[in-house]
């Protein structure tokens, strides 16, 4: 029984990470229908922001969490230049296929420049530990500190994003383009600046996922987002790509398979038994999950 | 006063919209009809600048809307209600409204227009909690026409309010159409279904694969032989 709870929260903290990727995903495919291949690294680009600048907070007296802070803003900005410099003269010009090598090159960009320059090199750095180690003990089962603010933060930021997108005047103004992009005009919404507000939450939330990545592996290297980029964008599509709700859950989902696989079976079938349930989900369920089919009618 | 001078619109090589000018002035009902594929709705997206267009002028009470980005159009009192109603489906009917007062910052102000439409289409009101998708097609009719007007416009397009609908809904947007001009609002009206669209209208334009062919009183136009023919089955 205790194996079964330590193996559920592993999965529950494993999957809220997912979870938080694939929400970028969701959301960028859910505006301008790209599979942002870019977006992996991004988690990258937070993470090395963190390596550079826990020691900065740390000399100001700060704790080492503020980080993160810096680590949002640089990859929000990297999210909102990647769409101004690469994406959006590709939408305009080429097709979809132009738009989705566009994201692959962009993904490879990010990962060479990192290697190329001379303060990140090709080998991994360590990072300074985050979050104060140890936890509580219920029973048997230990709740590491780390799986408790992981749990926590990634709830709230989740929380937050779905207030903000329901209930807030640009987060409407996200869903409407999302939906129609001639319609939000007509409505008086700036289409390209609501894009771009996308890319920046969507791409800041990648560096709240570095952070609890990072706390619990504690290494940074600049292919990092590849496999974790990848299992969150199965957590999207497995949820219903484009649905905000429905990337959280997949990535739940997926995080829980993971660990369960790892315990009862193999830790070398986990990410087959992943790959596995996306295909067998998509084939009863192409849209995904959550994913539904509501046409406009003529 | 809607004025349209020598407007010239291509898709790549297509030339869509050969010359066209037409004017609305204010308190006006005017319609534009023709067939399949003739350019209305070209028309009506270059004026609301969703398409740009080669060559032309199109100003609104003398202002140049060339000079204005897309999404400031509707500031200028210009509401557009699309062909194909383009609600958004996965939103609630009071949602699709609110955005259609997205401009508007006083929340008093939204809430006054909100219920002049909810008067104006009772049934909205009964689905204000719908998804946008899962309403009937005259349904989302009108939830397009609604949402046009949460800003007051003082000049509304609509582009083929009755496509699709059955002959008594057609018969009670019309009857709206008529409201919306008596209560002083500029219309410039698409219609393939012609005999109604005259009968309601002070003046009409006939477009031609790309040219306006004949215009006129719209009482004049709905007599006149050529018109009937073409366009009245007559
Ligand atoms: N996106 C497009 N690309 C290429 N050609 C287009 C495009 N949109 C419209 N056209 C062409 O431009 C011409 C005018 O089209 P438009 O939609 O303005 O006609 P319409 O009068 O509104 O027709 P309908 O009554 O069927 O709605 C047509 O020949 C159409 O094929
Ligand atoms: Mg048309």
């Amino acid at each position: 029984m205790n194996t079964f709870f330590q193996t559920l929260i592993v999965g529950l903290r494993l999957g809220s990470i997912y979870a938080l990727v694939a929400l970028g995903y969701t959301m960028v495919y859910g505006i301008i229908r790209l599979i942002n291949f870019a977006h992996g690294d991004f988690i990258m680009v937070g993470g090395y922001t963190m390596i550079f600048t826990v020691p900065v907070a740390l000399r100001l007296g700060l704790p080492a969490w503020v980080a993160v802070l810096a680590a949002v803003v640089v990859c929000s900005l990297v999210g909102i230049g990647t769409e101004l410099i690469a994406y959006r003269p590709v939408r305009k010009k080429g097709t979809n296929m132009t738009a989705l090598i566009t994201a692959i090159a962009m993904s490879l960009f990010l990962e060479n420049l990192a290697q190329a320059i001379p303060s990140i090199g090709p080998n991994p750095k360590v990072a300074s530990q985050i979050f104060k180690a140890g936890g509580i003990h219920i029973g048997s089962v230990t709740m590491e500190y780390t799986t408790i603010i992981t749990l926590v933060l990634s709830a709230v930021v989740m929380l937050i994003l779905y207030a903000f997108t329901q209930k807030t005047r640009l987060g409407r103004a996200m869903r409407c383009v999302s939906e129609d992009k001639a319609a939000a005009t007509l409505m008086g919404i700036n289409v390209n600046s609501t894009i771009l507000l996308t890319f920046g939450i969507g791409s800041g939330l990648a560096a709240v996922a570095a952070l609890m990545y990072m706390a619990q592996y504690p290494k940074v290297y600049t292919t990092m987002g590849s496999l974790l980029g990848l299992k969150a964008f199965v957590s999207a599509v497995l949820g219903g790509i484009g649905i905000v709700p429905g990337a959280v859950l997949g990535g739940i989902v997926i995080g829980l398979v993971e660990s369960f696989t790892t315990t009862y079976i193999s830790s070398s079938m986990a990410d087959t038994f992943v790959f596995l349930i996306l295909i067998v989900v998509l084939i009863i369920k192409p849209a995904g999950i959550m994913g539904k089919n509501v046409g406009e009618k003529v | 006063m809607l004025e349209v001078k020598d407007l010239n619109l291509y898709y790549g090589a297509i030339h869509a919209l050969k010359g066209i000018s037409l004017t609305v002035k204010d308190g006006e009902l005017v319609s534009l009809i023709g067939s399949n594929g003739a350019g209305k709705t070209s028309t009506l997206h270059a004026i609301s600048g969703l398409l740009p267009i080669s060559s032309g002028s199109l100003t609104l009470d003398g202002r140049d809307l060339r000079k204005v980005h897309p999404n400031k159009i509707i500031n200028l009192g210009l509401a557009h209600v699309p062909e194909g109603r383009h609600v958004f489906a996965r939103m609630t009917v009071e949602e699709n409204l609110l955005m259609g007062a997205y401009i508007i910052r006083d929340s008093k102000k939204i809430m006054k227009n909100l219920e002049k439409v909810y008067s104006y289409f009772p049934r909205l009101r009964e689905r204000y909690k719908q998804l946008a998708g899962t309403l009937s097609g005259g349904e989302q009719q009108m939830l397009a026409t609604g949402r046009a007007l949460m800003t007051d416009p003082s000049i509304l397009l609509m582009d083929e309010p009755s496509m699709g609908l059955s002959p008594l809904l057609v018969k009670e947007i019309f009857s709206i159409i008529q409201t919306l001009h008596d209560s002083g609002i500029t219309i410039l009206l698409v219609e393939q279904n012609a005999k109604m669209a005259l009968a309601v209208s002070d003046r009409a334009y006939v477009l031609e694969t790309g040219k306006i062919s004949m215009s006129g009183p719209a009482s004049e136009l709905a007599n006149d032989d050529r018109v009937r023919k073409a366009y009245l089955g007559a």
